[in-house]
């Protein structure tokens, strides 16, 4: 049980180190693994034996929680090259992208004077799902390439889906108002 | 988290919240964004022929601390020339507004904003410069 908490969280379910993975089969594999450590098992174990399996369930959560976000897989897979994402410093300045973030959160803003806003929501919705998997897309080959510029380019293409994921989540703060209010 | 007062007050009445026509010759337009909160920032300037600033104007989605950030940016180049400008530092941004530590990269957006809206502006008179020769 100790060697497990050297693996990564690809291996650690078995998995290969791809971004492309199969998502049931790693939520079964989390359940029976989660299974396997549950403290209830451990009651009566000896000191050292609960604090590894507690120590295996918190590995086997985290492992998960990051791999089942396509975005955190991807955060992931990039630091496992040995990339650097320095969060705090880093901006985006590819004006373009930009351009649409401002529109795609005008667009949010000005939803609720809309006459029908859960259609309008809906249009906005789609487009950012879209979006997200262009950039996974673009993501996957990039990332597939390998190379020093790819990678770095995948960064990029991390920040961006960053950005989508925000803005997807307010979108979704914002249905939720709208419901309310039905 | 507690917001000091300077940063309520600019979150409660941002000055100059707008936008400029960007096909504008003396505007200057700079775009930047925080990938790690997803704040996005618009800052533009109006520069005049003595190569001051005129007028600033910006819109901001991110938390109070980037709005803040950006409203007291737009006071503070107004009357700025592009030179001056330049200077503002992202740390005297975060000293006014007394900025938390985990709130410090919404001034570093600022600062970084501020340089973009330069640069477009200074890209264009070259450009318009070069049509005209």
């Amino acid at each position: 049980m100790q060697e497990s908490l050297h693996l990564n969280h690809f291996e650690l379910f078995g998995l290969p180190v791809s971004f492309s993975i199969d998502t049931a089969g790693l939520a079964d594999r989390y359940r029976e693994m989660q299974r396997a450590v549950h403290p209830d098992r451990f009651a009566n174990a000896p000191e050292r034996e609960r604090r590894l399996s507690m120590q295996r369930a918190a590995q086997i959560n985290e492992a998960y929680q990051t791999l089942r976000s396509t975005l955190q897989r991807a955060r992931y897979l990039l630091r496992l090259q040995g990339m650097d994402f320095n969060d705090e410093r880093a901006t985006t300045v590819d004006p373009a992208f930009l351009m649409e973030q401002m529109e795609l959160r005008d667009a949010l803003s000005e939803l609720k004077s809309a006459s029908d806003p859960m259609t309008s929501l809906a249009v906005i919705q789609k487009s950012i799902t879209t979006r997200q998997r262009q950039l996974e897309t673009e993501f996957e080959s990039l990332f597939g390439n390998g190379d020093a510029a790819s990678l770095q380019q995948a960064i990029q293409t991390v920040h961006k889906l960053q950005f989508m994921e925000k803005l997807a989540q307010e979108a979704e703060t914002l249905e939720e108002d709208l419901l309310d209010q039905l | 988290m507690a917001y000091s007062d300077k940063v309520i007050d600019h979150y409660e009445n941002p000055r100059n919240v707008g936008s400029m026509d960007k096909e504008d010759l003396s505007v200057g337009t700079g775009m930047v964004g925080a990938p790690a909160c997803g704040d996005v920032m618009r800052l533009q300037i109006k520069v005049n022929e003595q190569g001051v600033i005129e007028d600033a104007k910006f819109k901001t989605y991110g938390c109070g601390s980037a709005i803040a950030s950006s409203s007291l940016l737009t006071e503070w180049v107004k009357g700025k020339t592009l030179d001056e400008a330049t200077t503002i530092k992202n740390s005297d941004i975060a000293a006014e507004l007394e900025l938390p530590p985990v709130k410090i990269h919404c001034s570093v957006l600022a600062e970084d904003a501020i340089k973009a809206a330069i640069e477009d502006f200074k890209n264009k008179q070259g450009a318009s410069a070069k049509k005209s020769a």
